[in-house]
């Protein structure tokens, strides 16, 4: 579904990605494990044609991610960002509807907030916030409606950029949960950018560590406490000491 | 020796701010034509013009107007008071028509939008940028250019040329109202002096500039709030910057106008 060879991207002198290869079958949940500063966003913001990377190849669906209709690329697409990038200016329900208000995908105004309404609902979020605008929402609340907006239009790959940081754990566990259940109930390809354990544990069919611009190690979620790779290990103890330096 | 590196790093320096100075225009002259191509083609934002011609046009009419009639007012009194020096008094209508309609209007003006709406427009956008809000656009399948700038370019050509002639009006009374009031003029005499000496390319000049000076301040807004670091210095930092390039910009473009208009 998803083909990365041999990627490269630097910012000046700063080599983010050196060469990162890596494959994710349709209807799996891959998740992009690493430090910070290790590459992940830019590797999921090239993938999306965000940002241009300076060489290597990336398909979808057999077909060259940087060539063709934009558009049509990117409508297989659903994302919810680290801060939830809700709109400020619209409403929750606008905030949902978005796809759905614009484009081939167009609906009417009543149909796309009662399409947003039921996502809504999906994401455990009651029809009176439909109204409220992002800014009077928790922090929880906005990754939820983050989440009802990836998923509003029904997109057949959906990434997920860190999404439980700045939540507490119990929030967390709920807002994994929900990801998982959603990504097996439309059977979308996932692809999750995390450093929580337990978002990697909840929402994993197979894992990837990222280091130093190219992918340490990668394998199924089963396999990640056995993998005997000195990069994976010092990462999933928590060591200062190991192949990875630590700035103390 | 030492001199010789001093004179070579000096050298260097300048011809770095230059080649900067003439990338940032390269940059800046790119985006304008990147708007200009985005607004003849679809899709187009209906919704997002309407809203940005009432923030732009709507709600800058109180600044607009209390710097006209203040402009207007004081304008009265400097030229009365100048005219006294050598017994042309009489002259005030004219030249507070003619001074507020081809100059201090549009420029007053232009320098209160990009003061208003420049900062808006860059601060808000810059926001948007940091908060991965332009990405999200991105991916849902919305180019910014045509969300965010299309809609606000159009809004100022359309709104601040009418800013313009409202400022116009509101000065000329500013100063009816001092002059009548206070130098002791004929109400009805003042007025007719004003309508008597304007002409139209007094006008057309007037709305034209305030149509190109609206382009500018929305124009730098988007830009520089496209163009913004990371962070709330970023964001700072990208609302000072626009402000600034929009300011100087309407003036020099103040300038071109007005010889393109009245050069002999």
């Amino acid at each position: 579904m998803i083909n990365v060879e041999n990627l490269h991207k630097a910012f000046g002198d700063n080599h983010v990605l050196n060469g990162v290869d890596m494959s994710i079958g349709k209807g799996e949940s891959m998740v992009i494990i690493g430090g910070s500063g290790t590459g992940k966003s830019v590797l999921l913001k090239c993938i999306l044609g965000l940002i241009t990377p300076d060489s290597g190849t990336i398909t979808v669906n057999g077909k060259d991610a940087t060539k063709g209709d934009r558009d049509a690329f990117l409508a297989q697409f659903g994302m919810l960002f680290q801060g939830g990038a809700l709109f400020d200016s619209l409403s929750v329900w606008q905030n949902v509807a978005f796809r759905l208000q614009r484009g081939p995908l167009k609906l009417s105004k009543t149909d796309a907030r009662d399409v947003a309404i039921e996502k809504l609902r999906r994401v455990g979020l009651k029809s009176d916030v439909a109204d409220r605008f992002p800014a009077e929402l928790s922090g929880g609340m906005q990754k939820r409606v983050g989440l009802a907006r990836a998923i509003a239009a029904e997109p057949q790959i959906i990434f997920f950029d860190e999404p439980t940081t700045g939540l507490d754990p119990i929030m967390s566990g709920v807002i994994n949960d929900l990801i998982r259940e959603i990504v097996v109930e439309i059977g979308a390809t996932a692809m999750t950018i995390t450093h929580d354990m337990s978002s990697v544990r909840a929402i994993a069919d197979k894992v990837a560590m990222l280091h130093d611009g190219s992918v340490q190690w990668t394998g199924p979620i089963d396999q990640l406490e056995h993998s005997n790779n000195p990069y994976l290990d010092q990462f999933l103890n928590g060591r200062a000491e190991g192949p990875i330096e630590a700035v103390r | 020796m030492i001199l010789v590196s001093w004179i070579n790093g000096f050298l260097a320096a300048i011809g770095a701010a230059t080649l900067g100075m003439f990338a940032s225009i390269g940059r800046v002259v790119i985006f304008a034509l990147s708007t200009i191509s985005h607004i003849f083609r679809p899709p187009f934002y209906p919704k997002e013009f309407a809203q940005q011609l009432l923030h732009i046009g709507y709600f800058s009419l109180p600044v607009v107007g209390l710097t006209a009639v203040f402009t207007g007012a004081a304008l009265a009194l400097q030229i009365y008071a100048g005219g006294a020096r050598f017994n042309a008094e009489a002259v005030v209508p004219q030249i507070v028509a003619v001074g507020m309609v081809r100059e201090l209007g549009p420029v007053l003006v232009g320098l209160m939008i990009a003061a208003r709406v420049t900062s808006s427009i860059a601060a808000e956008i810059a926001t948007m940028k940091v908060t991965e809000q332009l990405d999200a656009l991105t991916t849902l399948s919305t180019n910014p250019m045509k969300y965010l700038t299309v809609p606000r370019v159009l809004a100022a050509l359309c709104v601040v040329p009418i800013l313009v002639g409202i400022g116009d009006i509101i000065g000329i009374m500013g100063g009816y109202f001092v002059a009548t009031g206070r130098l002791g003029f004929n109400a009805a005499a003042y007025l007719q002096n004003t309508a008597d000496f304007l002409e139209i390319m007094d006008i057309i000049s007037s709305l034209v500039k305030g149509a190109a000076f609206g382009v500018i301040a929305a124009l730098m807004g988007c830009y520089y709030g496209m163009q913004s670091d990371r962070g709330a210095q970023g964001v700072g930092k990208a609302t000072k910057t626009s402000v600034v390039a929009a300011s100087v910009l309407i003036l020099a473009a103040n300038y071109t106008l007005t010889e393109l208009f009245f050069s002999a």
